[in-house]
């Protein structure tokens, strides 16, 4: 039975007093979430990292150093990631499985200047870091070819290996593994019976386990850089020893992202930088070196192949000379609550123009991307007129072949394919569509052009002889 | 329990936010935000660049960071303040802002009336041009750097 004197009154004012209650405790549990939540922040700027596992020179599973960094292991991850730009990457929806775009069908001029070579097989589009093993294994050109051991100096954490092989001898692990075939390399066991390669380029490559510091690794690149800067007048030039930590945030990445060759029977990676990294300064090393790569299908003429000169072009752009390094742009500083973490997710710039180009440039995204894409526009319609020219002289020289001029009649023809394959090859494997230096890249283009006609006269002049 | 009894509890439970929230201010720093010292901006460290490029700069001995970000009259000053710190605050609690941080165009203009302020002797013969309504004597147009950038 209802009260008869309350009418009421009495619940509405428990109601109340139960409204005000739910209020005050909501306000005191947003009040702690806001506590909480700055006192996190201030935790996160007072200490970087935590040493949750000792990792040292024989952690090369990332997985392991992600526990103590999971911020730079998760960016790191996302290299797994499928991105695409205008010119790079595999093509607007594309799926996360599966190799990336032939670059052979998107250009079809790379299959005729390649003839005779493995990369007229197959020559992709690039995938990110994590793939770097995974896809050199798939690839035509070494499932079909015999490669060697060479090409574990970049595509795996190899530090393991070359200690194991060298018996604690990095250089000596890495030219005795250089010279082995590519799958015994890539098989090889330690004496427990524990893979030496397991992992894609990961954190090993880059960092000093016990500092954290940058560091370069890869022997090719160590003596490389240190034949260019003797060229410079500077002797004994140790990366890890001289080079300024914004130096060594390019070094690192130039491990690797450079031109290359297998010297000798033993097949030691060398970087061809004695005599300089511009493109003819490389060109004269070889000369000298009297190495080539293969033997054009088409003409016979004895060919060089260029490797991703991405360190050596980056060297010659505005960028370089003002001292911005690859990660700048490549790995920019994000900040990650109170912490300030370089993205491990290297990228085009073009897909995070807000850290990558504001950070120097208070110019609006949109402004800067149509910069960027009014270079690589230009820039890639240069390139299809070179690769036009050099295909005309291709069809030259093969057809003064069919009417009769000899191998000597067609020397001077020969000479010109040669240094306008090189040059065309040299842009065209760059991985910038020609931002990293525009003009250097339109000049090797010009010169390009002018060899591939030049060669395209004197197959004519051939064909003329009495 | 009595009506009055139980209104002294509610009263009494206030006190529990209020602790709270006095204790959370000053751990925050708050007291930090009603003055003038340029640390203030940096409590979150997002603006650490801004601050370091500003102790090296020549403005540093004559303006602080609010001669230049906030306006210099009684209640629009406390007004922007206000809404500079709301805004930051949950900006930086909820994590969801653009990198590089920007200036908003409001906060620009601010910036530009402070630079007349101080600078007035020297541009008054420009700074009132008619061209001024569309937005053409922006003097952060050409002086970007001043305060914290490489112009100091």
């Amino acid at each position: 039975m209802a009260d008869p004197r309350g009418s009421g009154v009495p619940t509405r004012g428990w109601l109340l007093a139960l409204l005000i209650l739910v209020g005050i405790a909501g306000i005191t549990v947003l009040l702690l979430a806001l506590l909480t939540n700055i006192f996190e922040r201030k935790q996160e700027a007072r200490q970087s990292f935590v040493r949750l596992v000792e990792v040292t020179e024989d952690t090369a599973d990332p997985k392991v150093w992600g526990q103590n960094w999971p911020q730079q292991y998760d960016s790191y991850l996302r290299t797994s990631l499928p991105t695409t730009t205008k010119y790079g990457g595999r093509g607007a929806g594309a799926s996360d499985t599966g190799p990336a775009e032939q670059k052979l069908d998107r250009d079809p001029w790379l299959k005729r200047i390649f003839a005779g070579y493995a990369f007229a097989l197959d020559y992709r589009d690039r995938r990110g870091h994590f793939y770097a093993l995974f896809d050199q294994e798939a690839t035509r050109r070494v499932t079909e070819k015999q490669q060697p051991g060479a090409c574990m100096q970049c595509h795996a954490s190899n530090l393991p290996l070359y200690r194991f092989v060298g018996k604690g001898d990095v250089q000596k692990g890495f030219e005795q593994v250089s010279g082995m075939p590519y799958r015994e390399a890539r098989e090889m066991k330690d004496d427990k019976g524990q893979p030496l390669v397991q992992h894609s380029v990961a954190c090993l490559d880059c960092h000093d386990p016990k500092t954290m510091a940058v560091r370069v690794t890869r022997p090719g690149f160590i003596a490389g850089i240190k034949a260019f800067k003797a060229k410079q007048g500077i002797a004994d030039f140790d990366p890890n020893r001289d080079a300024t930590r914004q130096e060594m945030r390019s070094y690192v990445c130039g491990q690797c992202h450079v031109e290359y060759y297998f010297k000798g029977p033993g097949k030691v990676v060398t970087y061809p930088w004695a005599n300089g990294i511009k493109v003819e300064e490389i060109e004269a090393y070889y000369d000298k070196e009297g190495f080539t790569d293969w033997v054009h299908a088409e003409t016979g003429t004895k060919l060089l192949k260029a490797q991703h000169p991405e360190f050596e072009v980056w060297s010659q752009g505005v960028h370089s000379r003002a001292g911005v390094a690859c990660a700048d742009c490549h790995m920019p500083y994000e900040r990650v609550g109170s912490l300030k973490v370089s993205d491990h997710w290297v990228r085009s710039p073009l897909l995070n123009l807000n850290r990558a180009c504001q950070t120097c440039h208070a110019v609006s995204e949109k402004e800067l991307e149509a910069r960027v894409l009014n270079i690589q526009d230009r820039h890639h319609a240069l390139m299809q007129r070179a690769a036009k020219a050099t295909t005309d002289m291709l069809d030259t020289i093969v057809a003064a072949k069919k009417r009769g001029a000899s191998e000597k009649d067609l020397q001077a023809a020969a000479a010109q394919q040669k240094k306008a394959q090189w040059r065309l090859d040299f842009v065209a494997a760059e991985n910038s569509m020609g931002f990293h230096a525009p003009q250097e890249l339109a000049r090797i283009l010009g010169e390009v052009i002018d060899h591939a006609r030049q060669g395209q006269l004197e197959a004519e002049r051939a064909t003329r002889k009495p | 329990m009595t009506r009055k009894s139980l209104v002294i509890l509610l009263i009494g439970l206030l006190g529990i936010p209020a602790g709270v929230g006095a204790f959370t201010f000053v751990y925050a720093k708050g007291f930090s935000y009603l003055s003038t010292d340029p640390r203030a901006c940096v409590n979150c460290h997002v603006m650490n660049p801004q601050y370091d490029g500003w102790l090296k700069s020549g403005h540093r001995h004559t303006a602080t960071c609010v001669e230049c970000h906030l306006p210099h009259t009684g209640l629009a000053k406390w007004v922007a303040k206000a809404e500079h710190g709301f805004r930051h605050s949950a900006a930086f609690t909820l994590q969801n802002f653009k990198e590089p941080i920007e200036i908003t165009p409001r906060d620009r203009e601010m910036v530009r009336v402070n630079c007349v302020r101080c600078h007035e002797g020297l541009v008054q013969a420009i700074a009132d041009t008619p061209g001024r309504a569309h937005g053409e004597l922006d003097c952060l147009h050409c002086h970007s750097s001043a305060g914290h950038g490489a112009g100091g």
